[in-house]
């Protein structure tokens, strides 16, 4: 599913690059068989591949050759870390933190030991020793500091990470291992942030090249286990194993260096073609499969491992400014009308799920809200009734000569995102309402979310802390909800980005999921899933805490 | 052919392509939106961007200056052979259609070359052939081939030349292999267009006087169409080389982005969906210049295939003499 334009933020994006890649990836398929060629997706060596990882011991050796959808714009993760582009420069460099996919703890990494202070205002982390960055540089405290220093005066060019930093002060050389970060307010999200690949760590060197050389990998030199061999032009990216690693992440099964010796990233901008050349053996692995192609995947024998992507779910936010949307009564109606299972089941796969609050279910701190969101269309149309839309002769309720027709927004380009809309366009046509889908252009898109000129906003926000929720609907950053500032969700998010104990914090974070459900704030659709697949030799191949794949323990069998 | 005839032509050339860029720039520059913001939430980074920060960076790309000031700055640049840096990759203008026309050009040669055998072969085959049946089906079979997308074609022998039968890679360079299907998918629709052109234009040049002479004179079938007709008959295709041309680089962005092949019509494609404006501004500068050095080199290459146009050099209007009916 296509997210480039996800208004507020990134880059859970199934897929990027040209307008030709909409051209009906399902296509092949359904003209094999009208040619008479019988089961298009059939494969020789079905059932390859799917053995656990636990059979036999790993072997090292073997590139792996993996399709992606799109060529990465940058490769350097401070500069760019939409989904597409992590899904290689993640393997270049190394964290000063991790995060558990499994529990969403926050783990050593390059950092040995980290420090929070009461306040949320002070980060002390202590380096582990001998790690270096592929130029030879040590992985130190100046180090850190000119990393953080470079993102934030870069701003705008590392968005996404300089964003981690707000309210930056400073970093403290302690001593050549101890680096203090201290902010001016309290970040409470800064500690997952330094798991990210946006924060990911590049040598002195590196940053002291202008962004665009990083960002074509010229002098990128990272602390990764894997280093930039090639990048051909807009094809291939090949990587290959640094054999002196020896600071993997302890999330990671093995340490050491990573047994492949390198990955091999071919661009393939179709979905349909990338299942082929899997299913064919032209390819390893693959990161990205449309809902669509899902099927034949699995029919081929392959093995698709998939987590849903933390962050926000791809919901509806209402513009609670404008007339139709203030009435709290209108959007619980809307949210009550929305049969979030039937959408999942008709147009998407079983990797998805309907929402369950506005977080996704594998976000840290998400609370399950699947009692708020139930469809109940006579509840939906008992609080319009009681707030005075009635239905007029076409079915369509009006009050005072006012149609109930929201206008909803969605980038026009994303086919996928209009499936689903036009499903929930119709589910609320049975309550009376009259969604108007307006896909708009990129170009329109971002000027009218950020001016507010919708009743509905569709977009959905990857990132594996509550925080999140800050961004999209605190006042005093995108307030997509268009609330009024020192509203109690407001506070809530304020409270949580100060609050250190993770369980106050939770509580904090819970109660502001159930405002934004329950208010109707916005309408939470469904979860997105990020998904790699694999056939024949490839094991162990795994997601991290972002969801994305992770190829340090993966290896390849005879 | 005169040197002022040439100093014209290529005058031709240097306007037109000087009016493309101009005209894309007003385009471009015009359009609702703003590439800044376009950027930053592709990049996932509108959220949390201080109006501040994206001032600067829109300062950084030149995008706040006055538009007649940017105007003659990027013209003054593009003289210099800088078309500015993508936006979405920090790339140079340059750099990005340098490294990704190579592909281009193998794809596109390849494919005309193919285009033409299959195009010339089947009006020569439909024309030479003495069964009517046979001769109506080659002369139905460009029209079938023109109206395939591209895109299906393509799909349809992915599926089955790579994925079933495995004998050819899905996408990618790897040397000659990986070149054969998506150039087949090219040509398809040209040597269609090559086929139907050609064959009428055949049809028209055997009922033509000297022909018949020719074959008063005792020349035979074979001969008479492959000496005689074939050569007078390809001029218009030669007039048409423009068009083939440009309908090879518009095909590139289908066949390009289904066989996974890096070049010009990926890159471009994928910059109109970004609105990554150097990018796209570069890419019809690009095509401009194609056009016009295509037109030029027809320009000058048609008096030497036809004497007539040789000794009636004529500018403009009169250089398509030989297109008019043939009243000597």
């Amino acid at each position: 599913m296509f997210r480039q334009s996800s208004p507020p933020v990134p880059a859970r994006r199934r897929h990027v690059g040209g307008p030709g890649r909409r051209i009906l990836p399902g296509m092949a398929v359904v003209l094999c068989l009208g040619l008479g060629l019988a089961a298009c997706s059939s494969s020789d060596d079905g059932g390859g591949g799917t053995a656990a990882p636990g059979l036999g011991a790993a072997r090292g050796g073997g590139t792996l050759t993996v399709a992606v959808a799109s060529k990465p714009l940058c490769l350097d993760p401070q500069n760019n870390s939409s989904n597409g582009n992590t899904a290689i420069s993640r393997q270049l460099v190394s964290s000063l933190t991790d995060q558990d996919p499994a529990t969403g703890k926050i783990v050593p990494w390059l950092a040995s030991k980290f420090e929070v202070g009461a306040s949320a205002t002070e980060f002390t982390f202590t380096l582990r020793p001998g790690a270096t960055f592929s130029d030879g540089a040590p992985v130190d405290a100046a180090a850190v500091r000119a990393n953080f220093d470079t993102i934030v005066r870069l701003g705008a060019v590392d968005a996404v990470a300089a964003s981690y930093l707000t309210s930056y002060q400073g970093t403290t050389v302690v001593d050549s291992h101890t680096a203090k970060v201290t902010f001016s307010r309290p970040n409470a999200q800064f500690l997952q942030a330094t798991s990210t690949a946006a924060l990911g760590l590049l040598s002195p060197a590196s940053l002291a090249l202008a962004p665009e050389e990083r960002c074509q990998g010229r002098g990128l030199a990272g602390a990764g286990p894997f280093v930039l061999k090639e990048a051909v032009q807009g094809t291939e990216i090949r990587l290959t194993r640094r054999a002196d690693y020896a600071w993997g992440s302890p999330v990671w099964k093995h340490q050491g260096a990573a047994y492949l010796d390198g990955i091999d990233y071919k661009v393939v901008p179709e979905s349909g073609v990338r299942v082929g050349s899997l299913l064919s053996g032209q390819v390893d692995t693959v990161i990205g499969v449309d809902a669509r192609d899902e099927r034949r995947l699995a029919a081929g024998g392959a093995t698709e491992l998939s987590r849903p992507v933390p962050g926000i779910t791809y919901n509806l936010t209402a513009n609670t400014e404008r007339p139709l949307l203030a009435d709290a009564s209108v959007r619980k109606a809307l949210t009550k009308g929305i049969d979030r299972a039937t959408i999942v089941r008709t147009l998407l796969s079983d990797h998805y799920r309907p929402a369950t609050s506005i977080l996704t279910s594998s976000t840290p701190a998400y609370t399950d809200l699947s009692a708020d969101l139930a469809h109940d269309p006579a509840g939906a149309r008992a609080l319009l009734d009681a707030a005075g839309w009635r239905p007029g002769g076409d079915g369509i309720r009006t009050r005072d000569g006012v149609r109930l027709a929201p206008t909803l927004i969605y980038p026009g380009v994303d086919t996928a995102s209009r499936n689903v809309l036009q499903l929930v366009q119709s589910q609320l046509r049975e309550i009376g309402v009259d969604v108007q889908l307006s896909g708009l252009p990129l170009n329109q898109l971002a000027p009218d979310q950020d001016a507010g000129r919708y009743d509905l906003l569709w977009f959905g926000l990857t990132r594996a802390d509550p925080d999140v929720l800050s961004t999209v609907f605190a006042t005093t950053t995108k307030n997509r909800a268009h609330l009024p500032a020192g509203n109690p969700l407001d506070t809530l998010l304020a409270k949580q980005s100060e609050t250190l104990d993770a369980a106050e914090r939770a509580a904090l974070v819970g109660q502001a999921q159930r405002q934004i459900v329950q208010e109707a704030y916005s309408l939470p659709v469904y979860e997105q899933a990020q998904s790699v697949a694999f056939a024949g030799r490839v094991q162990a191949v795994a997601l991290d805490g972002s969801a994305q794949p992770a190829f340090f323990d993966a290896w390849l069998a005879n | 052919m005169t040197v002022r005839h040439l100093l014209l032509r290529l005058l031709h050339a240097v306007v037109t392509v000087w009016a493309t860029f101009t005209l894309s720039f007003a385009l471009l520059y015009l359009l609702p939106g703003d590439p800044v913001a376009i950027m930053l939430s592709g990049q996932g980074g509108v959220a949390n961007t201080t109006p501040e920060q994206v001032r600067q960076l829109r300062a950084a790309y030149g995008f706040e200056r006055p538009l007649p000031e940017q105007y003659a700055d990027r013209l003054w640049a593009a003289l210099h052979g800088d078309l500015g840096r993508s936006v979405g990759s920090g790339d140079t203008v340059v750099h990005t259609f340098a490294t990704a026309l190579p592909q281009t050009l193998a794809l596109a040669g390849v494919g005309l070359a193919l285009a033409v055998l299959l195009g010339v072969g089947t009006a020569l085959a439909a024309v030479a052939t003495r069964s009517r049946r046979l001769s109506r089906l080659l002369l139905s079979a460009p029209s079938l081939g023109v109206s395939f997308p591209q895109f299906v074609v393509g799909l349809v022998l992915l599926e089955v030349v790579s994925f079933r039968w495995k004998l050819l890679p899905a996408f990618g360079h790897t040397g000659g292999s990986g070149l054969v299907l998506p150039a087949i998918t090219l040509a398809i629709p040209t040597a269609s267009v090559i086929a139907q052109v050609f064959a009428r234009s055949l049809a028209d040049v055997l009922l033509s006087p000297y022909v018949a002479t020719a074959r008063a004179k005792g020349a035979g079938r074979a001969r008479v169409l492959l000496l005689h007709a074939t050569r007078n008959a390809a001029l218009p295709l030669l007039s048409l080389l423009g068009l083939i041309i440009g309908s090879l680089l518009a095909g590139s962005v289908v066949v390009e982005t289904v066989f996974s092949r890096d070049g010009f019509g990926r890159i471009t494609a994928a910059a109109v969906e970004a609105q990554d404006i150097p990018v796209v501004q570069g890419a019809v500068v690009v095509s401009a210049l194609v056009f016009a050095a295509v037109s030029l080199a027809v320009d000058l290459v048609t008096p030497l295939l036809d004497p007539r146009l040789a000794e009636r050099p004529a500018t403009g209007r009169g250089s398509r003499g030989w297109l008019r009916p043939q009243s000597a």
